[in-house]
């Protein structure tokens, strides 16, 4: 640890919280521990967009205060939380990584973000993502890309890349993502932690930016599992403000992290296990992954989900269609860039002329494109009959199966420039996660080593909708199996 | 069937636009009111901010079922709302949350007289804001102006829009229509069914065919009409306007027109080919409407009786005209004032009551622009008033009288105050009633003299002269009755 931090940074959030509860540490220490760590070394990860020293501390501050007053403290009481710029935040602007909404300050608080301060946690910063969370490397940012603190060559994934470096590169032992086509567990994957994608509807999506509306989903990141479900316990559940949100109260999870997987089903999905292109490395961790599970006591075999290969080009269609109606509302009338013009139609082209990227404006043609007149049988229409098909056969493999197992990503973490001049290959980075944005069901990913270069590899555990608990159990079980516990190198760090 | 010129049939199909009175919008809890300052009623989701969710307002779609209800249509167990995408300025999100082809309501039908008008469908929809363009000289028209400013307290109100099938068949079809579904809407108490305020806005399609033919010709579709009276117009203007098009051997476009109120003409808007591909799709942010039997069974339930039945039950009850009764149902508030009145004891007959309400109070309400609940004069105070004149304590000239002074609030609107303060008091006393009318006769011996001498002509024309005199120096409170009777026997045979 760099001077100055005591020991505070690098620890998990039960470790952070439990030490601020007792009194041994302020939750004010534990945060300048971290904004000290982000001020000495985010100048080469830059996983944060905005961090504000001084909004943290009073967070941190009014804690303390609660602690002084004699208040029972919530679970996350003085945790620092990295948040990806995808949610509103009172005290911090929100861009989602977009010019178009650079300086944007939002009047509300997710609802997410409002439950996690309920929760005592501190907001340390906003993180960088790929610009309204499309893409799969964080270089589609509308500011600067992230670098992977494994390698700073490389990219951390995406979209929620800034959140999954920063939790890797010890900024924060917990950060918020988003996960619209594998966005948490794919730079999860490569970062080296955990990153969990709830089932549709658990986490409200009230506040946070929209993409792709019915396959949007928040979720945790953590360097442990417990610490992922302590993050999602403290955020999930009904909420009234969002009308997709799931009304029964969530099963808990943290509670049944440790009962075993004796005797659980689990199907290593073939066609993703053995994608084209698939890293040697990646293959082998699954295979090690079945290992671990059957030395725990499950029973390992293999399931057919013929239709996951459609499912890249189903989401191709589905959510940049909802994008290119989400995005509409960026116009500059009303907040965000305004393009000088004579007159309105005018001042509209410009600005989204201006305020957009490549990737979000190829994403609005696009499904501009698929919901057109003539042609949304063939485009929408279709992809989402697709969508009942892989449903319909991942509900075949759960009559078989508790959980499934494939690969978070087919590689490891790839070279910054690599595939941004070429999209198909890009969007190739999320065959494996896809599916479950589609389901509307609930996955994770789990570190599962490092490859000969020296880079983290993902395994992803998926469960049914509403299948946390048993999800959770099988990712502690592989945890506990691989007992990764590498932290990546970086310049100026000690221990 | 009506026709503009000799061989052709209008066909009318009209879209309704009703604002529906609910407290708060359609996905927000912002206060649904009119007339606020500007950006008052706006929050994150009305103002489409990024991130912002609707929450589906359950009144809304309660109002919806009771339209459904009252129009006789079929309520299908679930629907779902689509987005229509296309930008305007006054639209948050630019697109607007609607109903497609799943609606809340589908296949009804309104009754306007004994024909049956189809309705195709009644969706729910969010209203959008309201963009003034200022400066520049151009009254408030686009074209010229300096700049825009908008307003979005009306983004997000509620709307149901209901379509009729193509029924009408003549612009005097197509108001009493819009005037008998506003009075439906205000019976139900779903809307404040104002025109002029823009909470009922109509738009209507409509196109000729040969007298006798089955196939639908090509319509245009006619807006900004804000009035019944502006409504057949246009429709009259846009029937003659296609005939002569159609008559000169040309064709009817596919387009939208404007209706100019004052230049009494429309003018082409857009042509189809320049319309928007909206790119409906289901919204993903809002479940199915699924509203359960329990839920329409209370709507059914408490349903209040609807105007067309009132209607008879009034005819029946008081004896009165078609006319009459079709006045106090088609104008708010009127028929609950009407009741009211009879209701409130005295032995106010319905047919006196519908008298009086028909005629000099609704003159008052049209020239004063008031609702009946809002009158100087309670119900309660026209019962007061036709009882006396019904025991002859008041003329009905000087009822007349005191009806404006009650109107004017004179008196706290009490008729009774009113003749007592003004001593208006009929007076039926024989004794002073003869006296006046010797007294009249003695003052006028040579005009007595030419009524002895006079034939029936002569004769009839001075009789009204002396009751004239008689009433005049009685300030017009002698009862007529018995003041003719006292005549006719003091003036010789």
């Amino acid at each position: 640890m760099s001077a100055g931090t005591d020991g505070l940074t690098g620890r998990t959030a039960a470790e952070l919280a439990a030490l601020v509860a007792g009194g041994e540490v302020s939750a004010v220490e534990v945060t300048d521990a971290h904004l000290a760590r982000i001020e000495a070394l985010d100048g080469q990860v830059r996983s944060f967009l905005c961090v504000r020293p001084e909004v943290a501390r009073s967070a941190a501050a009014a804690v303390d205060a609660a602690r002084a007053a004699g208040e029972v403290l919530g679970p996350l009481a003085g945790v620092p939380v990295a948040v990806k710029d995808m949610f509103c935040t009172t005290d911090l602007p929100t861009t989602a990584g977009s010019r178009i909404l650079e300086g944007w300050q939002p009047p509300y608080d997710s609802t997410a973000v409002s439950r996690l301060r309920a929760a005592g946690a501190v907001v340390i910063g906003k993180t960088n993502l790929d610009e309204f969370a499309m893409g799969s490397s964080t270089e589609n940012s509308g500011f600067f890309p992230t670098a992977n603190p494994w390698d700073l060559t490389r990219v951390p994934g995406g979209s929620s890349g800034g959140s999954a470096a920063a939790v890797a590169a010890g900024f924060a032992p917990l950060a918020l993502g988003t996960d619209t086509g594998g966005s948490i567990r794919q730079p999860a994957a490569l970062c080296g932690v955990v990153g969990l994608r709830p089932t549709y509807g658990r986490v409200s999506r009230y506040g946070i930016v929209a993409y792709a509306s019915s396959l949007d989903q928040a979720g945790p990141f953590a360097t442990t599992v417990a610490d992922t479900a302590r993050l999602l316990e403290a955020m999930w559940g009904h909420d009234r403000l969002d009308s997709t949100s799931i009304p029964s109260a969530p099963e808990a999870v943290l509670a049944g992290l440790d009962a075993g997987v004796a005797g659980l089903r689990v199907g290593v999905v073939e066609e993703l296990a053995g994608v084209e292109g698939i890293q040697p490395e990646v293959r082998s961790a699954v295979d090690a992954a079945g290992t671990l599970f059957e030395k725990a006591g499950a029973v390992v075999d293999t399931v057919s989900v013929p239709s996951v290969e459609y499912g890249l080009s189903a989401y191709y269609i589905i959510a940049p269609a909802e994008a290119s109606s989400n995005l509409a509302r960026y116009d500059g009338v009303r907040y965000g860039l305004r393009a000088p013009a004579g007159e309105v139609a005018q001042m509209n082209a410009l600005t989204r002329e201006a305020g957009f990227g490549t990737e979000v404006k190829r994403r609005i043609m696009l499904g501009t494109y698929a919901l057109s007149a003539g042609y949304y049988d063939a485009y929408y229409g279709q992809a989402q009959r697709v969508r009942t098909l892989i449903i319909r056969d991942f509900s075949r493999a759960y009559e078989r199966f508790d959980v499934l197992l494939a690969p978070t990503s087919p590689t490891t973490a790839f070279e910054l420039g690599a595939k941004t001049a070429d999209p198909l290959a890009m969007y190739l980075s999320d065959v494996c996660t896809i599916p479950t944005n589609l389901t509307g069901a609930c996955a994770i990913s789990v570190p599962a080593g490092l490859d000969g270069a020296g880079l983290p590899v993902g395994v992803q555990v998926l469960a049914p909708a509403l299948g946390e608990a048993v999800l959770f159990r099988a990712a502690r079980a592989l945890e506990a199996g691989f007992a990764f516990t590498a932290r990546p190198a970086l310049a100026g760090v000690s221990g | 069937m009506t026709e503009v010129r000799t061989g052709w049939e209008t066909v009318i199909g009209l879209e309704v636009h009703c604002e529906l009175a609910t407290e708060t919008k359609m996905f927000c809890s912002c206060p649904n009111d009119f007339g606020a300052e500007p950006n008052t009623h706006v929050c994150p989701t009305c103002l489409g901010l990024p991130g912002s969710l609707p929450v589906l307002n359950e009144r809304a779609v309660e109002f919806a079922l009771r339209v459904g209800e009252a129009l006789h249509c079929a309520v299908p167990t679930e629907s779902i709302f689509h987005r229509k995408n296309y930008f305007y300025p006054d639209m948050p999100k630019n697109y607007q949350v609607s109903q497609y082809d799943e609606p809340v309501c589908g296949n009804g039908w309104l009754m306007i007289g004994d024909k049956r008008i189809g309705i195709e469908r009644a969706h729910l929809e969010e209203d959008a804001g309201k963009t003034s363009h200022m400066g520049g000289g151009g009254g408030g028209r686009v074209h010229g102006a300096e700049h825009s400013l908008v307003d979005y307290n009306r983004a997000g109100v509620p709307l149901l829009e209901i379509v009729s099938k193509p029924d009408l068949r003549s612009p005097d079809e197509a108001r009493a229509y819009v005037a008998e579904l506003r009075s439906v809407l205000e019976a139900i108490g779903v809307s404040d069914v104002k025109m002029e305020e823009g909470s009922l806005r109509v738009d209507a399609n409509i196109s000729l065919r040969p007298a006798g033919s089955e196939t639908l010709g090509t319509r245009a579709e006619i807006k900004n009409m804000n009035s019944l009276r502006s409504l057949a117009r246009a429709l009259e203007y846009e029937a003659e306007r296609q005939a002569e098009v159609l008559e000169s051997g040309g064709t009817v476009v596919q387009e939208t027109r404007h209706w100019d109120e004052e230049a009494g003409r429309t003018h082409s808007l857009r042509s189809k080919e320049e319309s928007h591909d909206y790119r409906y799709f289901p919204e993903p942010d809002l479940v199915p409407l699924q509203p359960s039997d329990e839920w329409r069974e209370r709507v059914r339930a408490a349903m209040p009786e609807l105007p067309s039945a009132r209607k008879a039950r009034l005819m029946e009850a008081w004896g009165i005209s078609d006319v009459d009764a079709s006045v106090l149902v088609a104008t708010a508030g009127l028929a609950d004032y009407a009741e009211a009145a009879v209701a409130a004891g005295g032995g106010a007959s319905g047919r006196d009551v519908t008298n009086w309400v028909t005629g000099d109070l609704l003159a008052h309400l049209k020239e004063s622009g008031r609702t009946p609940s809002a009158l100087a004069l309670p119900a309660a105070g026209l019962a007061e008033l036709v009882k006396l004149v019904a025991d002859g304590t008041l003329s009905r000239p000087l009822a007349k009288e005191v009806l404006s002074a009650a109107l004017a609030g004179e008196n706290g609107g009490s008729p009774a105050a009113i003749v007592a303060a003004r001593g208006l008091a009929q007076v039926s006393d024989e004794g002073a009633l003869a006296a006046a009318v010797q007294a009249v006769l003695d003052a006028h011996p040579a005009e007595v003299e030419r009524y002895r001498a006079g034939d029936d002509k002569a004769r009839k024309k001075l009789r009204g002269f002396f009751m004239g005199t008689v009433m005049a120096a009685m300030k017009g409170k002698g009862n007529p009755g018995v003041l003719n009777r006292l005549l006719d026997e003091a003036l010789p045979g």
